[in-house]
């Protein structure tokens, strides 16, 4: 079966509420059949307008929204068949579990008995068999999400959408949630847009990440992509920790270019620069950076410890380096021989390639 | 509360428990303290009168105690004929100390109530007893008046023996005690107070069925606009509930009398002829619509504080699986406010049920409610025991109302705010 590439396809949309701001600034994103693809982003970026542009709940200011090749943006929300997970649930308080799934089957006319097998299917999916008859109010909100998620799922639909469904959750639930809601989209193969602006959650579930910042998706990649290979500086430092020094490029060649530091010069990994002079903001992930670095790495330099902070499983350092104090180092505890104390003086080393010249901030 | 302490201390004497009751004590007296005030006012303004209210609508002392000879007379008498001797020569001593006192017309006015005649009969004894001698007072009562010789009339004052009595409930139903003991209605021409019961039903229903239908929209549209309009839309319902009863109630007047404003605009846009102006007041619909509008808030802010906690992503919900805008709001957004409707319409009905000045001003005869009736023998006719059952009539009425919802609805589905 050949999966379709455009299964979903926003077509240069815009969307403005007030006529003066635009929220959504043309939006071009193709979701793939059968993908999971998170919509991350700041509060305000507008990706939760963009889930709601896709529900039908609100319409583009210009531009079209295809689903399956069809133009959506005249179709009211209850003939899409999109299912949709709300933020805080949106289960029917005056319904048991078992009428809250059985609105959509009986809207669409489905005979009860198949109906029930439906119900029956999709609970055991969220692991809730004998839960039909509660009222959600009874139910804890771990498993008001899960009857949220069986919800939208038992109708069959091709798509569905969550928006920050997991925000009202405490974190250990909310991470055993993710790799349940990760499996059920394995096991049935639905396409999932998911918005959050949680980067651990994206990056655990999804297939491929669209950042959103300022109505633009910033960069559309895979998880590992997106924290290894940030394209600007915006998702760099969205996503995961980053050091980052600002400085002015004083050379380019052989894909590598010297940056001017205030006081020092590092070598960098050209990426949104072109030139010389061009100014730059530079960004490292701290576990790329090494102490007492072999000779192989092309960037060297020394500095001096400001804080230890012991993490269990890492202790992370802050360095005052090359006029950055605020240069964090991740360093595994087990390399408990390393002489971390306050107030010394260490060599640090990273790998001019780690180091991505981005645009600057 | 000292007994509870003790007994605590006797069962199972737990100091823990003990110092535990004695703080939770200083707390609850605390607390009684700060809420006592109001419970005198209540108990002074409410449990008071409606007590005194309950006691005047069946208190009939005032008979029993002009006339206690005749009545200690009369437990022989089996009503069967004219009593003896015995009966009259207490009445005639009973009576001659009622006109020493001057309270024989008061006489006449109670026994009237209780059969048409007595007037005229007793003034006529009044004037015929100055010259009564000793002796045989069946023979000289009785040759006063051919009334005073009916066994009719001497059963309508037995009737008033017992000092307290229901006569009035039965005659607010337009009922009453007949000769022969039996509770039986007046003829259909004199039945005004059933006709009265019916329509203040019928009016308060249809005036909570208009507020409804009314007030859903505009509470859904308060609860779902942004709130610098909303707020302007509150001021607008809110605006009513500050001007006077009487201010609205006249303006109403001006709108709807026969050369109105409503009546000129319809006659303008030849909807109806200048010379066959309908009658807007002074009659039901008169009263339909003053009380409606007046009574509209009642049914505004209860559903608009049960609109307010219903998320809008519910609605979106019921969308986004597939049914139509009506299927989402008739089976998920409707079912919700219920509570809300619930508390509008008890709150309505039962204001409506008991109002008074508008349809006193706008409602003309046909318009008028049984409020007006309790008033009209509260001043007019001073009968306050009469005044008092109806008025209890009307408060168990409401009382009956409350347990039916309460058993259908179920009064913890109800939402004031």
């Amino acid at each position: 079966m050949a999966l379709k590439k455009d299964f979903v396809k926003f077509d240069k949309v815009d969307k403005s509420y007030d006529g003066k701001v635009l929220v959504v600034k043309d939006l071009q994103l193709d979701i793939e059949e059968g993908e999971f693809v998170t919509m991350l982003g700041p509060s305000g970026s507008g990706k939760t307008t963009c889930l709601m542009m896709l529900a039908g709940f609100e319409t583009p200011t210009n531009g079209e929204i295809y689903l399956d090749g069809n133009a959506i943006s005249s179709i009211p929300p209850h003939k899409r068949g999109i299912g949709m997970v709300f933020q805080n649930y949106a289960l029917f308080p005056h319904m048991t579990v078992y009428e809250n799934l059985a609105f959509p089957l009986r809207v669409r006319k489905i005979p009860k008995d198949e109906a029930d097998k439906k119900i029956d299917k999709a609970l055991s999916m969220v692991s809730l068999q004998g839960f039909a008859q509660r009222m959600p109010g009874q139910l804890s909100g771990g498993q008001q999400q899960r009857v949220a998620v069986a919800r939208s799922l038992v109708f069959d639909p091709q798509l569905v959408l969550m928006d920050e469904p997991l925000g009202a959750l405490d974190k250990n639930l909310r991470e055993s949630m993710q790799y349940e809601i990760k499996h059920i989209h394995e096991s049935i193969g639905v396409t999932v847009v998911y918005v959050t602006h949680d980067q651990s959650e994206a990056l655990t579930m999804s297939n491929r990440i669209a950042v959103f910042n300022d109505g633009k998706v910033q960069q559309l990649s895979s998880p590992d992509a997106l924290y290894e290979k940030p394209v600007n500086s915006f998702v760099a430092e969205f996503i995961g920790e980053n050091n980052t020094f600002a400085g002015e490029v004083s050379d380019i060649s052989g894909g590598k270019c010297k940056v001017k530091l205030a006081n020092a010069e590092i070598l960098a990994n050209p990426i949104s620069v072109k030139g010389k002079g061009e100014k730059t903001t530079v960004s490292l992930r701290p576990e790329r950076a090494l102490i007492n670095p072999n000779d192989k790495m092309d960037n060297i330099h020394s500095g001096k410890i400001e804080e230890v902070i012991y993490h269990g499983d890492h202790t992370r350092v802050r360095i005052n380096l090359l006029g950055n104090s605020e240069f964090i180092l991740k360093v595994p505890n087990s390399s408990s021989n390393l002489d971390i104390k306050l107030g010394n003086d260490i060599k640090i080393g990273w790998n001019s390639e780690d180091a991505r010249a981005l645009d600057p901030k | 509360m000292s007994s509870e302490t003790k007994q605590i201390l006797t069962t199972d004497g737990i100091p823990l428990e003990v110092s535990l009751k004695k703080a939770e004590r200083k707390n609850k007296i605390k607390a009684f303290l700060l809420v006592a005030p109001l419970l005198f006012f209540l108990i002074i303004t409410y449990v008071f009168p409606i007590g005194d209210m309950l006691f005047r609508s069946v208190d009939d002392k005032m008979v029993t105690q002009m006339l206690p000879k005749t009545f200690k007379a009369m437990e022989n008498w089996d009503g069967q004929e004219l009593p003896d001797e015995e009966v009259f020569a207490a009445f005639h001593e009973d009576f001659i100390k009622l006109v020493e006192d001057k309270r024989e017309g008061k006489l006449s006015t109670q026994l009237n109530y209780t059969k048409n005649g007595f007037k005229s009969i007793i003034k006529k004894l009044r004037r015929a007893s100055k010259k009564f001698e000793e002796g045989n007072y069946k023979e000289q009562i009785m040759s006063v008046h051919k009334r005073w010789a009916d066994v009719e009339y001497w059963r309508a004052i037995q009737r008033r023996a017992p000092e307290f009595t229901g006569q009035k409930y039965l005659k607010g139903m337009d009922m009453y005690v007949n000769e022969e003991g039996k509770i039986v209605s007046v003829e259909e021409d004199r039945r005004i107070h059933r006709v009265l019961w019916l329509r203040t039903l019928e009016i308060a229903f249809f005036v909570t069925v208009f507020c409804f239908l009314m007030a859903y929209p505009i509470a859904h549209l308060l609860a779902t606009l942004p709130m610098k309009y909303s707020n302007l839309l509150m001021i607008c319902v809110l605006l009513p509930f500050w001007t006077s009863l009487l201010v609205r109630t006249a303006s109403w007047m001006i709108l709807l009398q026969q050369q109105g404003i409503v009546n000129d605009f319809f006659v303008g846009i030849g909807l109806v002829a200048d010379d066959n102006r309908p009658e807007m007041m002074y009659n039901k619909t008169g009263s339909y619509v003053a009380m409606t509008q007046i009574l509209l808030p009642f049914m505004v802010l209860p559903l608009y504080s049960v609109m307010k906690t219903i998320s809008p992503s519910l609605m979106r919900a019921g969308k986004s699986l597939g049914g139509t805008p009506f299927v989402a709001f008739w089976k998920v957004y409707f079912p919700l406010t219920i509570p809300g409707i619930g508390a509008g319409c008890l709150l309505v009905f039962i204001l409506a049920i008991g109002y008074y000045i508008t349809p006193a001003l706008v409602g003309g005869a046909s318009g008028t409610l049984i409020s007006n009736q309790i008033a009209f023998h509260m001043k007019s006719t001073l009968d306050w025991s009469f005044a008092s059952a109806m008025g209890l009539m009307l408060l168990s009425g409401v009382l009956v109302i409350y347990w039916l919802y309460n058993k259908i609805v179920g009064i913890d589905n109800i939402k004031l705010g």
